[in-house]
């Protein structure tokens, strides 16, 4: 309907840009070096939020591949995050697999699942999807109650998984060494996000998101290529949701309500909904403005939430990576002379 | 036997909010093409609001009258203030604009309110079951308000000056404009109507489910399957997918799945019509022009 419009004012530079200058090379590195150095500078509390920023960083990246990327609005990723967390939990405490297999088996299970959930609601408009996926948020907590599951997911208890030791007699700690490893993980994906958007099937992407009848005269299989889209975004938030479970040492049923669904929505808009280093910011959000709002009161954090993604969609509706990339270009090009 | 026809008469009563819902949802859909994921935590807004009435000693139905008119005056301003901006936007921000409400509106009957679950009062007499015990008082007197309120809609739409203009809004905009209809008057009256319908739903559906901020979560799941199970473009497909969902509910939930999974059964009803026959029982293809 407005597909045209989502365009121009979701993303207009992500095509433009192909090359990686030196600069950003630069600041990627200082980046990393300050994020590997967090690991021996922050208590074990801050290291621990740090490390649930660089998951949802994940779970927000899954979730802009499909919204943000390819244009269909999902409002349940929790529920692969969800999925994710419960597959290497269990793995782990039935069948004793060491956590970083647990990681390959969760992926393809998410991936799976998120095939099967597109199947049916990806030929039909954005909206049939952003229902059926509200649905499956909203869902997600009773099925992992069930009685028929509950040998494996320890039913309203959930399960209660082991920190993991450090590896090679490393001298950090299981904290520090958590973050390190989430991190090294949360690299892989945003490389291979990279990857992935930057050539043929990211443009591909782009193009059934902007203008569907034109990517389809140019010969892409809209429904394949959007619910393999989709299946891949869910195993992003997929794994995102294992190193979740990991770091909390804890899945439960009502950890995963359609709230957290909503969160990642929300950390998506704030972020830059097509935008890759927007899921970072976005999981700064999530994990601190909450922290911040509740000083103020129980109800807070929703309301502060959900005030603040209005704001954005007003003013900002491509987000901080829209305002940083507004903010880059103003201060290249000092004198207007039309660009 | 008897459980059955129980099951089947519970199913109607909880139906017919679903249906309330339902409509209220295809109101919306059908002028702006927006399913507005918020209508829940408005109607659970609404329904404290009642709450907070009675409580002070208003007579109930004249607090029901009273929170009508206010959620009605909210949704007017809740359309003109957040959604007016809205309405060339893409997708995205109207979706995100819904959920930025539903997180405002479940924070703010929070704050308000209080997380205590509350016991809503019924103005009919449970005492003694009726109908030879298939249903209760408030059962019964629940469907009774519910087919009031669908059929004062279908008669304001169908016989007043009005509600010819509002159908018009909604089927031709730029043709009403030309006529004379103020469509963005139209469309916030819309919002009021559907708000009201909402809150009278949650009134209805309190002393059964009990009232905490989340009370309508799962209620507005079985709604949107009801009205995707009648057609989303087609409000007495609607209200009679309403129904349905919520006797399927009701008797699936006692028979075949149990009721740890009834919210499940929400989404399998919508995978399943979505797949099978996307239009709905009633509604009209959707066509996109290629």
């Amino acid at each position: 309907m407005n597909s045209n419009s989502t365009m121009t004012t979701v993303m207009p530079h992500a095509i433009a840009k192909p090359a990686v200058t030196p600069l950003a090379l630069v600041g990627l590195a200082a980046g990393l070096a300050v994020a590997v150095g967090a690991a021996f500078w922050f208590s074990d509390y801050h290291l621990f939020q740090l490390t649930m920023v660089v998951v949802y960083a994940i779970a927000i990246l899954g979730l802009s591949i499909v919204t943000g990327f390819n244009g269909q609005i999902s409002l349940g990723h929790g529920a692969f995050y969800a999925i994710g967390a419960y597959v290497t939990a269990i793995l782990m405490d039935k069948y004793d697999v060491p956590y970083f297999y647990t990681l390959p088996a969760s992926a393809v299970v998410c991936a799976g699942v998120g095939f099967l959930i597109g199947l049916p609601a990806l030929r039909l408009g954005g909206l049939y999807l952003a229902l059926t996926t509200f649905a499956l948020a909203v869902a997600i907590p009773q099925l992992l109650k069930h009685k028929a599951l509950e040998d494996f997911t320890g039913g309203v208890q959930g399960i209660v998984i082991l920190k993991p030791d450090p590896p090679f007699g490393l001298p950090i700690n299981g904290d520090q060494w958590l973050y390190l490893f989430t991190l090294g993980v949360g690299c892989i994906m945003f490389l291979l996000a990279w990857n992935l958007l930057r050539g043929r099937i990211g443009r591909a992407m782009r193009a059934i998101r902007d203008r569907a009848v034109a990517a389809e005269a140019m010969g892409i299989d809209i429904a394949m290529l959007k619910t393999r889209t989709f299946a891949v975004s869910a195993m992003f938030t997929g794994i995102a949701g294992s190193l979740g479970a990991i770091a909390v040492q804890f899945v439960a049923p009502d950890s995963f309500t359609v709230f957290l669904s909503i969160e990642f929505f929300v950390g998506m808009v704030v972020g830059g909904a097509a935008s890759i280093g927007g899921a970072v910011f976005g999981a700064f959000f999530i994990q601190f403005v909450p922290n911040l709002a509740d000083q103020i009161s129980k109800a807070a954090p929703g309301a502060v939430r959900g005030i603040i993604l209005i704001i954005f969609l007003y003013l900002a509706p491509a987000g901080m990576a829209g305002l940083t990339r507004m903010a880059i270009r103003r201060l290249r090009r000092p004198k207007p002379t039309g660009a | 036997m008897d459980g059955f026809i129980h099951q089947i008469f519970s199913g109607i009563a909880t139906g017919g909010i679903y249906a309330s819902v339902a409509l209220a949802l295809v109101m919306i859909y059908q002028s702006t093409h927006h399913v507005n994921f918020a209508q829940g935590e408005m109607a659970t807004f609404s329904t404290f609001i009642a709450y907070t009435l009675i409580q002070a000693g208003v007579p109930y139905w004249v607090a029901l009258v009273a929170t009508f008119a206010i959620s009605f005056a909210m949704g007017v301003a809740i359309e003109r203030i957040f959604l007016r901006p809205m309405a060339n936007a893409p997708e995205l921000s109207s979706v995100g604009v819904f959920i930025g409400l539903l997180l405002i509106y479940t924070s703010i009957s929070g704050w308000i309110f209080g997380y205590t679950i509350k016991t809503f009062p019924t103005p009919f007499d449970t005492g003694h079951p009726m109908l030879g015990g298939f249903v209760s008082g408030h059962e019964l007197g629940a469907t009774a308000v519910t087919l009031v309120v669908l059929l004062s809609v279908y008669a304001f739409f169908r016989f007043t000056r009005l509600g010819l203009a509002m159908r018009a809004a909604a089927y031709n905009p730029v043709s009403s404009r030309l006529v004379g209809v103020r469509v963005g008057w139209m469309l916030a009256l819309g919002w009021g109507l559907a708000a009201g319908i909402g809150a009278i739903a949650g009134c209805m559906v309190a002393p059964i489910v009990f009232l905490d901020p989340n009370m309508m979560a799962g209620i507005l799941l079985y709604s949107f399957a009801g009205a995707l199970l009648g057609g989303i473009t087609n409000p007495l497909g609607a209200v009679l997918g309403g129904f349905a969902v919520g006797v399927i509910e009701n008797i699936g939930g006692a028979y075949i799945v149990g009721t740890e999974l009834k919210l499940t059964m929400a989404l399998v009803i919508i995978v399943a019509v979505l797949t099978v026959k996307p239009s709905g029982l009633l509604g009209k293809t959707v066509q996109s022009r290629v």
